[in-house]
């Protein structure tokens, strides 16, 4: 028992104490409780001796030994703790069971809406079968309509969002269906699948303002929502990784007794697994938060080097050789993804730096990535623009060439500012609030794409 | 004198599940019955208990449980199981195995060499 002459200074010294033992990851809190106790019961023990109760404290923590070498004990006993473990409910605290629990059957029931609204069209004769067209095109111009109302229904629930807020969403979504199943679109045609491709990007923002809750309007909120997309991006392809091997062994194992399992696979089993699992990537991704390491971060660390490498050798070969440009169809698709892949790079490595650091090494590569890429987009815009006459204005062409221009005022815009951040003259904030508030004008193209593009191009 | 890391190390698996055998105990009551059984000489760094502690409880040779003391603070005891009992003798028979041979040669070397202290001091390999 502490001395009662003394009482805060002892129980704040072993609030120290606690907190620095706690910053250990081998040790954990059951283990810090468990040493706790032993103090104290050795500080009484060397108070009842005479010892005065700080002396007592002094002696009880030598004693203890050194926290170095515990903790290193501790770790080679515990070696698993050492692995961030994806806990989703921690069993040592039970603090916030009862929440975790209703997110995660909330989540379960959602994914399963997902996976049986991807199957509802199929009760009015719509079929997912490569000999008919027209129903591959619902479908196309529709998947993100099965899917990401659910999804939004999840932060919904879990931001409580006012109904106001609520009325905007549901009006979005509402114009988004009729906008995509009004037009009369050509089967199989250029601009039908415009809208398969550019839905999703405009309807992803309304998931962000339903993500960031009363956050949409903050720098901070909208970088939230930036990191969250990164994340789920990775954990959907490690699902859809999952998912294939078990494909593959459904349809193996079935294949030993003599059952073709491929229609069901095709109908069922992928569509649904498909819808089901961006839920479930997001549910994973809010609950691991803060449990694991940040992937997106990791791997931008990792390619933007080579990234950057890799441009300035096409750049020197191109300077080197003199070779023309050699115009084809995809060019700009092509160079559209070079640049939206360099925003990504960019983006992620924002989200992970702490904007108060001074400048380094891997910032000076960063503006190396961006400047190399604008100047690849550069020569091949160039030429592009003395023949676009030639090709005429297809609607791909035109969306194609919207993008690239969009990408590449971003891009300009960040090397400007990422040059001030590097001379001294800039935070790095801004750079952030640049490409955090560019947000809109990706959604914004894509409405244009999903609503002007089709009448203006006939519908063909 | 002090004891070498590695004997320490060595013992104390008998002597954590031996001081069990005697009775349900904790972590801090371990470290005094030890000191109190060696007369002060083996020290042990406290901490370092822990996990001994929580070895012996993950090869299923003690049962851990959180209980409130008597002073009203939750305490974690420990209890050692039939496994742990049969370890316990097993690890004893080695010991007296040790023990025995040691015995021996002392004796032997009594008779020959009355005291030498420095000869104790030789290197001996130092644990981390």
């Amino acid at each position: 028992m502490p001395d009662p002459d003394q009482p805060v200074s002892i129980e704040e010294q072993i609030d120290q104490w606690r907190s620095y033992l706690r910053r250990r990851q081998a040790i954990h809190a059951v283990d810090v409780a468990e040493l706790e106790d032993h103090l104290r019961e050795q500080v009484a023990g060397l108070v009842k001796a005479g010892l005065a109760t700080d002396e007592a404290f002094l002696v009880a923590v030598k004693r203890m030994g050194n926290l170095d070498a515990l903790s290193r004990e501790f770790a080679r006993e515990h070696s698993d703790r050492l692995w961030k473990q994806l806990v989703l409910v921690s069993p040592d605290s039970g603090e916030l069971p009862a929440p975790g629990r209703a997110d995660t059957l909330v989540a379960f029931c959602l994914a399963v809406a997902a996976a049986v609204a991807i199957k509802v069209p199929s009760l009015f004769g719509r079929q997912l079968d490569e000999h008919r067209p027209d129903d591959i095109d619902f479908y196309a111009r529709n998947l993100s309509l099965f899917v990401l109302p659910l999804l939004t229904g999840y932060f919904i629930w879990k931001r409580r969002l006012g109904t106001s807020t609520l009325r905007w969403l549901a009006v979005a979504f509402i114009a988004a269906g009729v906008v995509a199943n009004i037009y009369p679109f050509a089967s199989r045609g250029y601009t039908v699948a415009l809208t398969a491709l550019h839905l999703p990007i405009g309807l992803w923002l309304i998931v962000g303002v339903a993500y960031a809750g009363g956050r949409w309007r903050e720098v901070a909120g909208r970088m939230d929502f930036i990191r969250f997309s990164g994340e789920l991006f990775i954990y959907y392809v490690l699902i859809a990784l999952g998912g294939g091997v078990l494909t593959a062994f459904v349809a193996m194992i079935f294949r030993a007794i003599g059952i073709n399992v491929g229609p069901f696979i095709g109908s069922w089993l992928l569509p649904c697994g498909a819808a089901g699992a961006v839920v479930v990537a997001s549910w994973l991704v809010e609950a691991k938060q803060s449990v694991i390491e940040n992937m997106a971060p990791v791997l931008t660390r990792l390619f933007t080097p080579l990234f950057a490498a890799l441009l300035t050798i096409f750049l020197g070969t191109l300077l080197w050789t003199g070779r023309p440009i050699d115009i084809q169809r995809d060019l700009l698709i092509a160079f559209d993804l070079l640049l939206a892949v360099v925003i990504g790079l960019l983006l992620y490595s924002a989200s992970a730096r702490d904007p108060r650091l001074p400048p380094d090494a891997f910032d000076v590569l960063q503006v190396a990535l961006v400047v190399s890429a604008l100047l690849a987009d550069a020569v091949a815009l160039w030429a592009i623009a003395g023949r676009i006459g030639e090709f005429g204005f297809s609607p791909n062409r035109v969306a194609a060439l919207g993008e690239n221009i969009i990408l590449l005022v971003n891009l300009a815009w960040s090397a400007v500012l990422y040059i001030r951040f590097l001379r001294g003259r800039g935070q790095f904030t801004g750079l952030e609030r640049w490409q955090t508030s560019y947000l809109p004008v990706y959604a914004l193209w894509a409405a244009i794409v999903v609503i002007v593009f089709p009448p203006a191009f006939r519908y063909v | 004198m002090e004891i070498n890391k590695d004997l320490i190390a060595a013992s104390s698996t008998s002597l954590v599940l031996a001081i069990l055998a005697e009775g349900d105990s904790y972590g801090y009551a371990i470290i005094q019955r030890v000191r109190e059984l060696s007369g002060g000489q083996l020290e042990w760094t406290d901490g370092m208990l822990y996990p001994v502690l929580h070895r012996l409880e993950r090869l299923g040779y003690v049962m851990a449980r959180w209980d409130v003391a008597e002073n009203g603070r939750r305490r974690k005891y420990y209890r050692i199981t039939s496994e742990g009992g049969a370890q316990l003798t097993e690890e004893r028979k080695q010991w007296q195995a040790v023990d025995a041979t040691l015995r021996g040669i002392w004796r032997a070397l009594s008779t020959a060499i009355p005291n030498n202290n420095g000869e104790s001091a030789a290197p001996l390999p130092e644990g981390v």
